[in-house]
């Protein structure tokens, strides 16, 4: 416990040297907050509801603060829900994908040897698959797919990264003394993995998930702009920004896709800015403070 | 030197043959079998049972996997069911223009790249260094394709600089009038692309710079008494650029694995709008080959990396 509190305080000082970041973090940590009490608010099959005499209202017209989008729907309210969706499916996403990652990182890294050759030459194989083709192919086989399956198809491809990670480090701290230690005295495998390794490495995991919630948030809007990732009848921000790709709407209705494209800028430079800062304080040749 | 390329190609086998399987696999769970595209109304049940039979969609699995491996061997990726056409005669027409567009964008990029890094790691700490850092960090946590999207929306449509779609005009007339066309439609998003992949060079240059600013016989070029630039220029570029070189082949990989976003925005057919235009068609045999190209292309890329960085440094050719 005395670590983490140290740990804590090395990033708060961190914070306090980067003005910038601490502005990023506090904007961010409002945006999240709005978004999430504002979902709460709205009904998503209320927002949903199209009503085409509407369509394309210039912003400000009446009482759509952003607009209307092709059909009728008020683009704030709309952009609310898509970011509270894919917020929520980068989280899901990175949460499985740490869990399974740092499971394989940790058994590969700790075994070594053998196990850790197969574990590797397996994950090389992983890398090798062209990842957005096949979850591009898998989405459109899948008949009616709902965000759950969307999320662990992501995800099954995801992994693999943090896995990487995990293991190489796992592999170093694998050798140094107190893991021996701990050998000596009978600790189980599982156990030392656990409540040894785990914690010291516990920094990096850290950093990892929150770089990796940027990409996994980039990637589920990258899908859905494709038409490839959330079914239509569920508020993204990425259909949204997929309204684009028809130049009428690009040049004449510009307010129905700018917002959602310039959210989605603001929320993942803000998020992997603030986690570099993150990643500068557990770094001691790194920091500032 | 050709042991090392030889053991490195005889351990790619059985990475190509798992990742064929795995692509087989999925081809096999996609809806429809290679008649779809054949079968009329006039077509009886039976004829079609006789045709699924002789082609052996009842066989075991492995069965299956040999003919089908076999048939790609020989070039044969099967019939476009879209544009009725062979499929790999389909791919070839569409390849060169990805091609070319990424010939572009790996250039554009290396030649932003390579000089942002060496300033970065020579003037390391200064306001320029914290400037071309911040610049690699929000290249690289931008989505690439809403980056895309606003460029086209600024240079193509509001300022009309360049086309936005196609990848040539069709009032042209000349072979020099073609080339120009075929330029003006690359320029932008080839620009576009670029820019946004420069992060991993630049980074890896900079810190390689540092590295070797404080190396041995970088003191010892400065005890002699050479200039300070030409100590960088003559004696640190050299040393970091080398390991430069094994980026290629990753980079060929990389940059062809983010065409469909670029290809998609600006309507530009090469094979990533072929891959989304066979998905919405389903288009099977068309995207099976294409998963496979692109598989196969990651595995050739990590070997040219290392056959560079063999040829290039001679200490990885011990191990």
């Amino acid at each position: 416990m005395k670590k983490n509190t140290s740990n804590f305080s090395m990033i708060v000082r961190e914070f306090k040297q980067d003005k910038g970041a601490t502005f990023f973090l506090f904007l961010l940590l409002a945006l999240i907050f709005f978004i999430y009490i504002y979902a709460a608010f709205l009904n998503t099959k209320q927002v949903m509801h199209v009503d085409i005499i509407n369509s394309y209202g210039h912003p400000g017209k009446g009482g759509h603060l952003l607009g209307t989008d092709q059909g009728g729907r008020d683009v704030l309210k709309y952009l609310v829900l898509g970011a509270r969706n894919s917020l929520d499916i980068g989280l899901a996403v990175t949460l499985i994908v740490e869990v399974i990652g740092i499971v394989f990182g940790l058994v590969a890294g700790y075994y070594g040897g053998l196990v850790d050759n197969i574990m590797m030459r397996f994950l090389d194989f992983m890398m090798l698959l062209p990842m957005l083709m096949l979850v591009i192919v898998i989405v459109s086989i899948i008949p009616n797919y709902s965000m759950l399956d969307f999320i662990l198809v992501v995800s099954a491809f995801l992994w693999v990264g943090t896995a990487r990670l995990i293991r190489s480090k796992t592999l170093a701290e694998a050798h140094k003394e107190y893991v021996y230690a701990a050998v000596t005295s009978g600790s189980s495998a599982w156990k030392i993995m656990l409540t040894d390794i785990l914690p010291n490495i516990s920094s990096l995991i850290i950093v990892d998930l929150i770089l990796s919630l940027t990409s996994n948030i980039g990637i589920e809007v990258g899908l859905s702009f494709l038409g490839f990732g959330l079914p239509e009848s569920v508020p993204s921000l990425g259909l949204m920004i997929g309204l684009a790709q028809d130049p009428d709407v690009m040049i004449g209705a510009p307010w129905v896709w700018m917002p959602a494209s310039l959210l989605i800028l603001l929320l993942c430079v803000g998020i992997s800015y603030v986690g570099n800062v993150i990643r500068r304080a557990f770094d001691a040749r790194q920091r500032l403070g | 030197m050709w042991k090392i390329i030889l053991r490195r190609v005889l351990l790619m086998i059985p990475e190509l043959v798992l990742l064929s399987i795995v692509i087989f696999l999925i081809a096999k769970l996609m809806p429809g079998d290679p008649f779809t595209g054949m079968i009329t109304p006039q077509t009886s049940p039976a004829q079609i049972e006789a045709l699924r039979v002789k082609a052996g969609v009842y066989d075991p699995w492995y069965l299956q996997y040999w003919h089908w491996i076999v048939r790609m061997v020989h070039g044969d990726l099967g019939m476009s069911y879209q544009f009725k056409t062979p499929v790999g005669s389909l791919i070839l027409s569409r390849m060169g223009n990805t091609i070319w567009l990424h010939l572009l964008t790996l250039i554009l990029s290396y030649s932003l790249a390579i000089p942002l890094g060496l300033i970065a790691g020579r003037y390391e700490n200064s306001r320029l260094d914290k400037g071309i850092m911040i610049y690699t960090f929000v290249a690289y946590a931008i989505p690439s394709f809403v980056f895309y999207l606003l460029g086209v929306w600024l240079f193509g449509y509001k300022l009309r600089w360049f086309p936005t779609s196609g990848s040539v005009s069709v009032d042209v007339t000349g072979t020099l009038g073609y080339i120009l066309s075929r330029l003006d439609h690359m320029i932008l998003p080839a620009c576009l692309m670029a820019v946004l992949s420069v992060t991993a060079v630049v980074q890896y240059l900079r810190s390689e710079v540092i590295d070797n600013k404080n190396q041995d016989y970088v003191k010892t070029a400065r005890a002699k008494g050479v200039p300070e630039k030409t100590i960088f220029t003559h004696h640190i570029f050299r040393n970091s650029l080398l390991p430069i070189a094994a980026f290629l082949g990753y980079s060929i990989t990389g940059l062809l694995g983010g065409s469909i976003f670029i290809e998609q925005i600006f309507n530009y057919p090469g094979m990533g709008l072929l891959f989304m235009n066979s998905i919405l068609n389903r288009d099977y045999s068309v995207i099976t080959a294409l998963v496979l190209l692109y598989g196969t292309m990651t595995l050739i890329g990590s070997l040219l990396s290392d056959i560079i960085l063999s040829l290039v440094d001679p200490r990885v050719r011990i191990e």
